[in-house]
């Protein structure tokens, strides 16, 4: 007989009870939390944007109201314009970027990461301010140095045109790109060079007819997100377009939510927006699953650096002039701003002054406030977001449940949501009664937790992935419940990876624009949404100074998950 | 009483049978393996015993008692048993001491008690100097030795390995299948062992179950399994055989004409299994009793251990696989003589 302390003998006669394991009750209350972030604002926005206001009756009105001006229907157009210039443009500059670090014996490779990471952390917003500054038609800094250069008086950039907005979009989208094409560029083998090679290719042939055609699905999909995320966006539209009169879908969006607040006429006029994102991601997704195009050919096969020769200070020139514009100069320019007394005098030392940092953190009612905000929406959603993940992923991978693969579903669902729509449909199901929830924090939160839950869901469906069954089914033989084993032996595998999602949310929810834009109170603001009051107000050395407090936080987040987490934890393509 | 007992074992997923009424008995302290090619059900009868996987007929009971049965199953952490995974499932998190301690923590043992049996465990299988490291710091074949000492570790009722060693290489695989058999030796745990690998199964297990299409088809032990093969599968999947179609007239089993001894077969066509090493080839005519006849050698080739010869009966358009040791070289075309053991045919279905 053994000795197993475990009586196996004795248990008592199992029931069919077992069937009914804290399993099942968890995956009612996720599917009822999922259908309430997901499911209720997205339909309940499609229903309004058939009814009248406050009646409820049904009606078409809304979609005529809502494409019934040219002026309307000329933002639509702006939109889809705006979205494929800034994607085409990330393309260009994003696309060497990524063949030189990935594939040559190109000299400065951590600075161009480095340079690709800082465009992606900075808030895009703030780019567009640096970038006002920089390239006003009047007084911006390229435009003053042109003028003592040449002694002209014409201006020599404008960023209050519809391509300067492109541009400075496509300055802080990039990375994607980038990110994109390099992981593709990684996969393929010296091998499949080489055989070009061989044939008779030198490396300019052998670049444009195999590799550029082998990482070609990446690029399109690069360009795709962009394109989405620029007509989602709402931040440098508002400051750059709306001076400039250039309308977009998100700003005009913007504009329905001005008193007498329109909702029903928004939600008939975002509905393209949720179609156009709906059908590309669909479109991007069919052409990923082509079988044979796909650039993933395996890790086999050795990889070797291109030698360039001189050309290759050619392309770190390229890295470099782009770290100037993305990263080094408007940082330079915001920083000025915010430690002067005008940012129009320059650099010196009468220019300069705490006062702008000290009127927002000792003398504005608004800012500290603002700070708290930020640091704990984001933190609340972020928990949210990557706890309910985290239990959607463990059911859908392990397959606890039949019908796992809805949870899986809604949670992935918000990813193909322009996060300005989701706000429209957290407005109009949760804003007004039975809940009333208008300005308060919780919509916040909520909103934010919904519009992140695929970044937490991804993390965590790749974490739990990387955790062999086997190694929970250990733990259970020896005499451990479902519950014991996930906390010795699951969770604490899955550790690092989790607080990587949760830093991840925390940081993109920290700078979150488009969505907080509809849903704060007076109270409630973000730094974001506070930003960029200030910028409407013009005072650009307050404003730079709140950027660069924001730069700090996002910075100081940024910081302990690479000491936590790794390196590249905000650029791995998941 | 059996220590393991499995009764019309069934798991169907839908339509699909994948194990099919599986009847086995394990006394205690016996070391059954269930062999057999992948997706013959041996790892899903294996993951029901544990309690993974829920029957959908029959029982499995352990001492007596009934762990499984459709509807009702006592869940893995409460049959006392232990399981070596194909991945070994150490936890990377733990060191080893750690990884072997977990399951005596659970069986609320006293500290000094776990600390003097993880100890003596690790100095068994030969770990004691790595008791403090991390699985990531430890080879394959060391790997493989936390996971033996963490399921032996507990003395549990029953232990379970599945495909153990089939991420080693092949030399390790060797080494580790004899101290599998050692551990078994020294502790008698009764154990079920999962492999496709016959040779795993024959230097382990006091009996072999081989297993196709999800039923059990003979469980005997290796060498009866071997010289005595039941079924046609049996036959085909352990060793290499020459299967021929024979016949039985009045108590005498022929192939081609050739007699191959009396037979209590009823009269009518069968099938049998003759194995290479079931004959031997001579240059005389062996002054041996059983059937003896002359032949030809229509091919060989030399495998280093032995000879593989495929010699033709005179007359016939059988051709026969023969085993012969090194130092027995024949000529191709050679006129020889061929002598069958008749212990070793066997008559399969």
């Amino acid at each position: 007989m053994s000795d197993a302390a475990l009586p196996a003998a004795q248990v008592v006669r199992p029931s069919r009870l077992r069937r009914l394991e804290p399993v099942t009750f968890l995956w009612i209350a996720l599917i009822a939390a999922l259908l309430v972030l997901v499911a209720a604002p997205i339909l309940k926005m499609v229903v309004i944007s058939f009814e009248e206001q406050d009646t409820g009756v049904f009606t078409i009105q809304n979609y005529l109201t809502a494409y019934g001006r040219a002026r309307y229907l000329e933002a639509l157009r702006n939109s889809l314009m705006l979205g494929a210039l800034s994607a085409a443009i990330s393309v260009v500059i994003a696309v060497p970027m990524a063949w030189a670090v990935s594939r040559t014996d190109m000299p400065g490779k951590g600075f161009t990461w480095a340079t690709v990471l800082a465009a992606f952390i900075m808030p895009p917003y703030l780019g567009a301010i640096g970038w006002i500054l920089l390239a006003g038609p009047n007084s911006g800094w390229f435009n003053v140095t042109w003028r003592a250069l040449t002694g002209t008086t014409d201006s020599l950039v404008n960023v209050y045109t519809f391509t300067g907005m492109a541009f400075v979009i496509a300055l802080h989208s990039f990375p994607l790109v980038f990110i994109f094409v390099k992981s593709a560029l990684d996969l393929i083998s010296s091998e499949m060079e080489d055989a070009a090679n061989v044939l008779g290719g030198g490396t300019w042939v052998t670049m444009r007819r195999v590799t550029l055609p082998l990482v070609w699905p990446s690029i399109l999909g690069g360009f795709i997100l962009i394109f989405l995320e620029t007509i989602a966006l709402f931040g440098t539209p508002a400051i750059i377009g709306i001076p400039a009169r250039i309308n977009v879908v998100t700003t005009q969006l913007w504009q329905f939510f001005e008193d007498p607040v329109r909702v029903e006429v928004a939600a008939a006029y975002a509905i393209p927006l949720l179609l156009v994102t709906v059908g590309l991601i669909s479109v991007q997704k069919l052409m990923l699953a082509r079988k044979g195009f796909v650039s993933q050919t395996g890790k086999g096969g050795e990889r070797r650096q291109i030698r360039l020769g001189p050309w290759r200070w050619a392309l770190f020139g390229w890295c470099l002039l782009v770290a100037l514009l993305a990263v080094g100069s408007p940082l330079l320019v915001l920083l000025q701003a915010s430690f002067a007394k005008a940012w129009g005098r320059g650099f010196s030392f009468d220019n300069l002054t705490f006062r702008n940092y000290e009127f927002l953190l000792f003398e504005h009612d608004m800012a500290p406030q603002a700070v708290w905000n930020t640091v704990w929406f984001s933190g609340a959603s972020a928990t949210i977001a990557v706890v309910l993940a985290l239990l959607v992923a463990y059911i859908v991978v392990r397959r606890l449940m039949r019908f796992a693969d809805v949870l899986g579903f809604l949670a992935m669902a918000p990813f193909v949501i322009p996060g300005i729509v989701m706000a429209i449909g957290f407005y109009a199901a949760y804003a007004g009664p039975p809940l009333s929830l208008y300005g308060s924090a919780l919509l916040i939160i909520l909103a934010f937790a919904s519009r992140f839950l695929p970044i937490a869901y991804a993390s965590s469906q790749a974490a739990i992935r990387a955790v062999h069954p086997e190694m929970e089914e250990a733990a259970r033989i020896l005499g451990s419940g479902r519950l014991h084993a996930i906390r010795k032996v699951t969770a604490p595998l899955l550790k690092t990876s989790l607080l990587g999602g949760w830093l991840v949310v925390f940081i993109v929810a920290s700078r979150e624009l488009s969505a907080a834009i509809f849903l704060v109170g007076p109270r409630t603001r973000t730094m974001s949404v506070l930003l960029y009051d200030l910028t409407e107000q013009g005072n650009f050395e307050v404003v730079s100074a709140f950027g660069g407090i924001l730069l700090v936080i996002t910075l100081a987040i940024v910081g302990i998950g690479m000491k936590l987490v790794g390196r590249d934890f905000m650029l791995r393509r998941e | 009483m059996p220590r393991l007992t499995l009764s019309g074992l069934t798991k169907a997923y839908g339509k699909l049978t994948v194990v099919d009424s599986v009847d086995l008995t394990l006394e205690e302290g016996e070391f059954v393996s269930l062999l057999g090619p992948s997706g013959c059900g041996k790892t899903t009868t294996l993951r029901m015993i544990a309690g993974f996987i829920d029957p959908t007929g029959g029982s499995i009971s352990v001492d007596g008692a009934v762990l499984s049965a459709p509807g009702a199953v006592v869940p893995p952490e409460r049959r006392g048993m232990s399981m070596i995974f194909q991945s070994y499932a150490i936890w990377p998190n733990m060191t080893v001491a750690e990884n072997v301690a977990f399951g005596l923590k659970l069986r609320k043992l006293t500290r000094e008690e776990v600390t003097r049996r993880v100890g003596e465990m690790l100095e068994v299988v030969k770990l004691d100097h790595l008791a403090h490291r991390y699985p990531a710091e430890l080879s394959g074949g060391q790997q493989q030795r936390v996971a033996l000492a963490r399921a032996i570790v507990v003395k549990p009722a029953v232990l379970l390995l599945d495909e153990p060693l089939s991420n080693l290489d092949a030399n390790l695989r060797e080494e580790m299948r004899f101290e599998i058999r050692r551990l078994h030796d020294e502790f008698r745990i009764t154990t079920v062992y999962v492999t496709h690998d016959q040779a795993e199964a024959m230097a382990t297990s006091d009996r072999i179950a081989v297993m196709n299409a999800g039923r059990i088809e003979q469980v005997d032990a290796p060498h009866l399994l071997y010289t005595r093969p039941r079924t046609r599968f049996v036959a085909g999947f352990v060793g290499r055989t020459n299967l021929l179609e024979a016949q039985v007239s009045s108590g005498m089993l022929r192939v081609d004409g050739i007699a191959l001894g009396p037979s209590a077969q009823p009269d009518g066509p069968v099938l049998v299994s003759l194995r290479p090493q079931a004959m031997t080839i001579h240059e005389a005519q062996p002054p041996l009793p059983g059937p003896v006849f002359e032949a030809s050698i229509a091919e060989r080739t030399y495998l280093g251990e032995s000879w593989d010869y495929v010699v033709q009966p005179q007359g016939s358009s059988l051709r026969l696989r023969a085993a012969a040791a090194p130092l027995e070289a024949h000529e191709v075309g050679r006129r020889v003589w061929l002598a069958i053991d008749p212990r070793q045919v066997s008559v399969v279905q």
